[in-house]
């Protein structure tokens, strides 16, 4: 099947007129993210984000593996991204698209050059035994800004995750199942979120970008950052040039919506670790 | 009433049936012609058991003949149109095919154009046709280019709902600000109002009555029509 064809003349036309006046298609204003919904799952590390009809999975497990010879100290953390017809009829099987390679992109620098996880925390025994932490992304549905809802749902599941509690004696090395001792939480430096702004000539720039905004902007800016202000990454591929002053002024309404959405992972992860029950003997 | 997967048996016997979407007859091994589904949904039949059909939701349009589609112009070969009505294959539309239209006097398309079209053939191992016009009256009736307005996506229920005169959204909308809309079988509503404002409102009106979406009954949309600001 071809590709489905770009947005219509009527809905173009339609979207330039009213985002003119200030009017998003979904009734938000210019600056309103849609609020993330966080589900978790009966395992640790198991995180479902939705933001409106975009859905993403996330998935984290660890095994232990063998250190590559370079780096006998350090763990490992591989990120996969799944982008399947199931989320959009845009999307087929097979060959990666534009989209999905963006978004693999964006996925591993945004959680695993952005130095998120502490590695060095990973290694069990140096040069022997070093944790692998995989995480897996399914997006279930994209109605837009698939993107940020891939990120926020990746960093959640890896603030979500726990692995089991080892303990090294010599060259022996005991993994204590969850029944026997607390799993521990990975070692986290910072947590980054992803933000997406999308831009078009005569209106103000827009956060979070629906579906058609995304397809029919003049050019997206994506910034990761975390509740400290410390930018981990600003990716713009293309589109329409932005002055300087524009940037700066995004990364200032960048940091609010970071703190925000720092408060909300924060309280909804709390909320979830009370409602499990830990058995420790 | 009951549920139903693909290829289950539907107990539909009767001496003048007639199958509606979602049902195929097959022969048996004793001559006996079996009914089996062919979607996921509920059994419906007429009071006399004559007519059956399976009433599902779903997302991707399999087109049928005589159903109103709304199809967005992705291009033309020759003197056909290509028209996607978000079927697994684009349809054809005759250039001719519209009220009026002769070889030297014809409409005015452009790529993205959008349409208000009929399935005139729709057959399994062929791209499906369209037309603008009755073939027989050669009138329009209310077919032909959409312009200006907007197009709102939604489930194949929803839009089988808004096109039942009993269905509340739109006399609803229609008691607060006059409003056009075409909308097709495919899951595709084109509307159009005067202010972008009304615009919107129907376009999340419908989002939130749309069993895929919201899910909203008569007294919750009206709720929610109440708080937009229109």
């Amino acid at each position: 099947m071809p590709r489905p064809p770009s947005p219509s003349i009527p809905e173009k036309e339609f979207v330039y007129g009213a985002l003119k006046q200030s009017l998003r298609l979904d009734g938000r204003a210019m600056l309103e993210m849609r609020t993330p919904t966080l589900s978790f799952g009966p395992e640790l590390g198991w995180v479902e984000c939705a933001m409106g009809k975009t859905r993403v999975l996330a998935q984290v497990d660890g095994k232990m593996v063998k250190p590559p010879p370079e780096r006998p100290l350090e763990g490992i953390i591989s990120i996969h991204s799944e982008l399947s017809p199931m989320a959009s009829n845009e999307y087929e099987p097979g060959r990666p698209t534009e989209e999905e390679v963006a978004l693999t992109r964006m996925l591993d620098k945004v959680l695993r050059r952005s130095d998120a996880v502490d590695k060095e925390s990973l290694c069990v025994l140096a040069g022997q035994r070093v944790w692998h932490i995989r995480l897996t992304i399914h997006v279930l549905s994209d109605a837009g800004n698939m993107v940020d809802c891939a990120c926020l749902a990746g960093i959640v599941a890896l603030k979500h995750f726990r692995r089991p509690e080892v303990e090294v004696e010599g060259d022996e090395i005991t993994v204590h199942h969850p029944s026997e001792r607390a799993p521990v939480p990975l070692s986290m430096h910072h947590t980054p979120f992803c933000f997406t702004f999308a831009f078009f000539p005569d209106a103000p720039p827009l956060v979070d970008p629906a579906r058609l905004e995304e397809t029919l902007s003049a050019g997206l800016l994506s910034v990761a950052l975390n509740a400290q202000k410390e930018l981990c990454v600003v990716q713009k591929a293309g589109g329409s040039p932005l002055p300087a002053e524009e940037v700066l002024a995004i990364m200032d309404i960048a940091v609010a919506k970071a703190r925000e959405l720092d408060r909300l992972v924060e309280a909804r992860l709390q909320e979830d670790w009370k409602g499990r029950v830990v058995e420790v003997r | 009433m009951s549920s139903v997967l693909p290829g289950e048996l539907v107990p539909a016997q009767h001496v003048n049936l007639k199958l509606g979407p979602g049902l195929l007859r097959q022969s048996s091994l004793n001559g006996q012609p079996l009914v089996i589904s062919t979607r996921a949904g509920e059994v419906h039949h007429t009071t006399n058991r004559s007519r059956w059909w399976i009433e599902g939701n779903s997302r991707r349009y399999v087109p049928a003949p005589q159903e109103s589609v709304v199809g967005v112009v992705v291009g033309r070969s020759g003197e056909n149109w290509k028209v996607d009505i978000g079927s697994s294959h684009t349809a054809t539309l005759d250039g001719l095919a519209f009220e009026g239209a002769t070889k030297r006097n014809r409409p005015n398309l452009k790529v993205g154009s959008l349409l208000f079209a009929r399935v005139s053939l729709a057959h399994k191992d062929m791209e499906p046709e369209l037309e603008c016009f009755d073939a027989q009256t050669r009138k329009a009736e209310g077919h032909g280019e959409l312009k200006g307005g907007f197009l709102v996506q939604c489930s194949l229920k929803m839009c089988r709902m808004l096109l039942d005169p009993n269905h509340f959204l739109f006399p609803l909308l229609g008691s607060r600000f006059p409003l056009e809309s075409a909308i097709g079988m495919n899951g595709r509503v084109w509307i159009s109002a005067k202010d972008p404002r009304q615009v919107i409102a129907i376009a999340r009106c419908i989002e939130a009555v749309d069993p895929d979406g919201g899910g909203m009954d008569e007294a919750a949309a009206k709720k929610f029509f109440s708080t937009l600001d229109v």
